[in-house]
């Protein structure tokens, strides 16, 4: 039989402060550890949103991403007159062949900060293929015309690039004549501007990096595969869905947080574990008498064990509820960095998802057994004569 | 339960033997450093000799598994200790019920045992208090609550009455009469206070590990 729950519950208020100090130990730790985790899936979800199911990009098989990669122009016509290529209600593909560079640009209130910013040129489907994308403030830039549209990540992160200014790069001006949003995508930290201008600006005529199309059919992306393996003119070239492709771009990123969050987060749970053992063996030798006192009335070994765990646990339960409860107003925030997947600047925000949840969760209780587990040990295992004597 | 015969050779007990027979009031006396205390651990089962055996109603108790041990205090032995050893956050009426836990009543029956061995000493109306909330005496006829609580057979008391005051002590001997007269409780009862072993039928006296 079980020593009572409320035996175990009603300690804590008799040591309010040890109680409560360990459970901010844990909970601090716990808080890290989810806020880490909530970086890494917000990098994932941003990236995931970015891309369609129903859109294919192509990229060179060898490019690790969109500015690397270097489509010629016969490869552009060949791939646009695949059958799965949907058309608009002009007969035109639904296509887009994307410019993709990096540039430099200073940040508002970093002096002499400057950051990458990817610039990409497209087609005009690409509105099409990427309805997400809205002119909210200014107007659409003209075709053929030296202006862009920023989106809004960009436009409240760095200078210059606010509407009417204009943007220095590929040897020219660039004026900004509208504010773009996408979401909360990707595409709301790039700057978009006409392909051909940008082709032209940096010597690229004749090449694109990327290829993105509308599929006839969502169903046909292994069918596009196939295509691609067979023609001896695109076997250099791998199409993905645009979901797929973006997503890959954010693993390196969200893996490398994860990791070296879950890193720092063991080297500081070592910490909160031990400050649980402490509270843990104050406990029992506080309450040595008592143990001795259950056990002799009959309780086993492994009920005062249980119950000595079971306190064990619930601190880190509670702990971790806490440091999940002030994570979850991380969630409120957006972050900027450098996205190693594209090497420019990405904003995105913490996300919080179940999975983070059930870890955190996991992650406290597996510090509450290993806190609680030498002192719950040692409470099981006093000799009773010697513990009532203790008195 | 008809006997408890004890015989053993340890440290501090030098190759005892001792009877107690159903219905017995026994008080054993003797100085400080004695051996009582590990005389009534030994009849207890809180404790074990290192030869010998302890048979207590029937049970050598000294071949009982750790387990098997702790189940057969629960249903046999009620412990009076010195300190009454009550858990502090618990209420009267939870310490009273720990014991009950450890067998098959439902929570209805527990209640009825708690509310009667409470009522036996005298402390119906407090029920609700805290072992803090709580006088010494009243502590301690909380304890005996918990100790007749199941019914066991043996009730051990070590210097039930050590810590009280006189008036106090009286009451706790008074209630121990009762329960060894009215419910036909065996009782072993270590003291050094003579007052205490008046109350015992029977008195032995240990010195230096003899049993006199």
């Amino acid at each position: 039989m079980k020593i009572p729950l409320k035996y175990t519950i009603r300690n804590f208020r008799t040591r309010r402060l040890t109680t409560a100090i360990t459970v901010i130990g844990i909970a601090l730790v716990v808080f890290v550890f989810t806020a880490v985790l909530m970086l890494a899936a917000g990098v994932r979800k941003t990236l995931v949103a970015t891309g369609s199911t129903e859109n294919i990009i192509v990229a060179r098989k060898a490019a690790q991403g969109e500015i690397s990669s270097i489509i010629l122009n016969d490869t552009y016509n060949i791939i646009l007159s695949l059958p799965q290529v949907a058309k608009g209600s002009d007969q035109r593909p639904i296509a887009s062949g994307d410019v993709v560079v990096i540039i430099n640009l200073p940040k508002i209130g970093v002096d002499g900060g400057i950051s990458n910013v990817t610039v990409r040129g497209v087609s005009p489907a690409a509105f099409t293929l990427r309805p997400q994308v809205k002119i909210v403030e200014g107007r659409m830039f003209n075709w053929g015309a030296r202006e862009v549209v920023v989106g809004s990540s960009i436009a409240k992160r760095f200078e210059g690039v606010q509407i009417g200014g204009t943007v220095k790069f590929g040897g020219d001006a660039w004026t900004v004549v509208g504010r773009t949003e996408a979401g909360g995508t990707a595409f709301d930290s790039e700057i978009w501007g006409d392909v051909s201008q940008l082709q032209d600006a940096f010597s690229r005529r004749g090449a694109f990096s990327t290829i993105t199309f509308r599929m006839t059919n969502p169903d046909w992306v292994d069918a596009i595969k196939k295509a691609f393996e067979e023609d001896n003119r695109l076997q250099q070239f791998e199409p993905k869905t645009e979901q797929a492709y973006f997503e890959e771009q954010s693993e390196f990123m969200a893996i490398f947080i994860s990791v070296l969050g879950i890193f720092i987060t063991v080297f500081f749970s070592v910490g909160a574990i031990i400050g649980a053992m402490i509270t843990m063996y104050a406990a029992v030798a506080n309450r040595t008498v008592e143990i001795g006192t259950l056990r002799a009335l009959g309780f086993r070994r492994r009920s005062v064990l249980a119950a000595f765990m079971t306190e064990s646990m619930l601190i880190s339960l509670i702990g971790a509820t806490i440091g999940l409860f002030i994570a979850s107003w991380l969630q409120l925030l957006t972050v900027s960095t450098l996205n190693f997947g594209s090497f420019s600047e990405l904003e995105f925000s913490f996300t919080l998802t179940f999975d983070i949840i059930l870890s955190a969760f996991i992650f406290s209780t597996l510090m509450g057994i290993t806190g609680g587990f030498l002192p719950a040990v040692r409470a099981a295992r006093l000799n009773i004569v010697n513990a009532l004597r203790s008195a | 339960m008809k006997s408890i015969q004890a015989s053993f050779d340890i440290p501090v007990l030098n190759n005892i033997s001792l009877s107690v027979s159903e219905g017995d009031f026994l008080g054993l006396m003797g100085p400080s450093g004695s051996g009582k205390t590990t005389l009534l651990n030994l009849i207890a089962g809180i404790d074990r000799p290192s030869n010998g055996k302890v048979v207590v109603g029937g049970t050598d108790i000294g071949a009982l598994s750790e387990t098997a041990l702790a189940k057969w205090r629960a249903t046999h032995i009620g412990f009076i200790f010195q300190f009454y050893n009550l858990i502090p956050v618990l209420t009267a009426y939870e310490n009273v019920e720990l014991p009950l836990l450890l067998t098959s009543l439902s929570k209805a029956e527990r209640k009825k045992h708690v509310e009667f061995a409470l009522q036996v000493v005298g402390l119906a109306d407090r029920m609700y208090h805290y072992p803090k909330q709580l006088s010494g005496g009243q502590e301690q006829r909380v304890a005996i609550a918990r100790a007749v609580a199941t019914d066991p057979t043996l009730l051990v008391a070590d210097e039930p009455t050590g810590d009280l005051d006189k008036q106090s002590a009286e009451e706790i001997l008074t209630l121990l009469e009762r329960l060894n007269k009215e419910f036909k409780k065996t009782i072993v009862m270590v003291t050094h206070d003579p007052r205490a072993a008046e109350k015992a039928h029977t008195v032995r006296h240990l010195d230096k590990g003899e049993l006199k």
